[in-house]
C-alpha cells in the first residue's frame, strides 16, 4: 500500500504536519524554508491528494473548545456472519464519525467499534439505543469519554532525526 | 503538548455544556467550514477566503489567528494516511488504578506515537492509539508502557477493517470529526 517516499517528501512532510504561516503567501515561506518553489509545493500536495497519501488538507479543530461535547465509543459484539452487513450499516448513520472492526481477545467479545457525539450523555444513550434497534443488535457497551488527556496530530519521519542528534 | 495533570480533572464528557460555542458568529463558522474542507492550494488561499466569504484578506487571517488564540484552531496543515507513509496504527485500552492515573497519563503521553488518550468509564479506563513506523516498534513502545508503569493489564486491539473514518465536522448540526481520527 506504501509507496517509497523520497527524502525531499520527508522534508515537505515534516514540515506540513505542523502549521502552515499564518501570512500572505504560506507556501512560498515554506518553499524558501526548504529550497524548494512555492508551485512545487502546491502541485506537491496535490499530487499527495491525489495519490491517497494526504486525506485532507486544512483545519484541524478541538471539538472541546468548538462547542461540541465529548464522545461516546460504543462497543459491540457482532455474530461473525453478521460482521460486514452490521459495519456497513451503522457507517451509514451520519452521527457515527468511525466505523472500525477490531480483533477480540479473551475476556473482549467486542468486534464492531463505532464513535458517536453528542451535547449530553443522554443524547449519547438514545442515539446508541436507535443504532441497536436498527441492527438488530443488543450486545453493546457505551463506553464514555470523561477527559481527554492528549489530542495532537502525529509526527512523521522525524524518529530518524531524534536518532541522529 | 498537554499537561496530564491538568486535564485529568477537568473534562467530563458528555456531560458538561458548550458555552464556549456561542462565541462563534456566523462569518467564524463560514470560515472554519472552509478551512476544514476546502482549503485553497493557491499562492494566497487567504486572499481566495476572502474573496469567497466577501471580507478582504486581512479579516481573514486576523479571524484565523483569533481562533487560534482560542484554541478552536489546533493547526492548518496536510493530515497524513499513516498507512501509506509505511505507518501502522493500534489501539490499546489500559486498566489502571485510580491511584495511578496521573503517573500512567505521564508516562503514556510522553510517546509521539500516542496521539489520542482519553479516560474512560470503562474497567479498562485509559484508552489510547499508538501510531509507528512498524509493527516491532510499536510492540517496543507497549512492552515499555507496561513497565514504567508497573501495570501489565493492556488490551491491544488493533483494527482489521475500516468502515468509515469521518474527517471533518459541520459546525451547524453538530457532527464531529475526531482529530486526525485514523487509527
Amino acid at each position: 500500500m506504501a509507496r517509497e517516499i523520497t527524502e525531499l517528501e520527508k522534508k515537505l512532510i515534516r514540515r506540513l504536519q505542523g502549521d502552515i504561516p499564518l501570512e500572505r503567501r504560506p507556501f512560498q515561506k515554506i518553499a524558501a524554508e526548504l529550497g524548494l518553489k512555492e508551485e512545487e509545493v502546491l502541485q506537491t500536495i496535490r499530487r499527495w491528494q491525489q495519490e491517497g497519501i494526504v486525506r485532507r488538507f486544512g483545519a484541524a479543530l478541538r471539538h472541546r473548545e468548538a462547542g461540541i461535547m465529548g464522545n461516546a465509543m460504543i462497543v459491540w459484539q457482532v455474530p461473525e456472519e453478521r460482521l460486514e452487513e452490521v459495519g456497513r450499516k451503522l457507517a451509514s448513520f451520519p452521527e457515527v464519525t468511525h466505523c472500525y472492526q477490531r480483533r477480540t481477545l479473551p475476556g473482549w467479545p467486542y468486534n464492531l467499534f463505532t464513535m458517536i457525539h453528542g451535547r449530553d450523555r443522554q443524547v449519547c444513550i438514545n442515539m446508541a439505543r436507535r443504532l441497536a434497534e436498527a441492527v438488530g443488535i443488543e450486545t453493546y457497551e457505551l463506553v464514555f469519554s470523561t477527559a481527554e488527556l492528549k489530542k495532537t496530530s502525529m509526527r512523521y519521519f522525524e524518529e530518524t532525526l531524534t536518532r541522529a542528534k | 503538548m498537554m499537561d496530564p495533570d491538568s486535564s485529568i480533572n477537568n473534562g467530563s464528557g458528555c456531560q458538561r455544556p458548550a458555552p464556549e460555542k456561542n462565541f462563534l458568529d456566523r462569518l467564524d463558522r463560514q470560515l472554519l467550514m472552509l478551512l476544514q474542507e476546502k482549503f485553497p492550494l493557491v499562492p494566497e488561499p487567504y486572499a481566495e477566503l476572502g474573496r469567497q466569504l466577501g471580507v478582504r484578506e486581512e479579516e481573514i487571517i486576523n479571524r484565523i489567528g483569533r481562533l487560534k488564540e482560542k484554541g478552536i484552531i489546533r493547526r492548518i496543515g496536510a493530515v497524513f494516511d499513516l498507512r501509506r507513509l509505511g505507518y501502522t496504527s493500534t489501539l490499546c485500552a489500559l486498566k489502571v488504578p485510580p491511584e495511578k492515573l496521573k503517573e500512567a497519563a505521564a508516562v503514556v503521553n510522553s510517546y509521539t506515537g500516542v496521539t489520542h488518550n482519553y479516560l474512560r468509564e470503562h474497567e479498562y479506563n485509559m484508552w489510547f492509539t499508538l501510531i509507528g513506523p512498524s509493527r516491532q516498534k510499536l510492540e517496543e513502545i507497549m512492552a515499555e508502557i507496561k513497565a514504567r508503569t508497573g501495570i501489565e493489564d493492556l488490551l491491544e486491539l488493533p483494527a482489521e477493517k475500516f468502515y468509515k473514518i469521518r474527517v471533518n465536522f459541520d459546525l451547524n448540526d453538530g457532527e464531529v470529526e475526531n482529530g486526525a481520527g485514523d487509527y
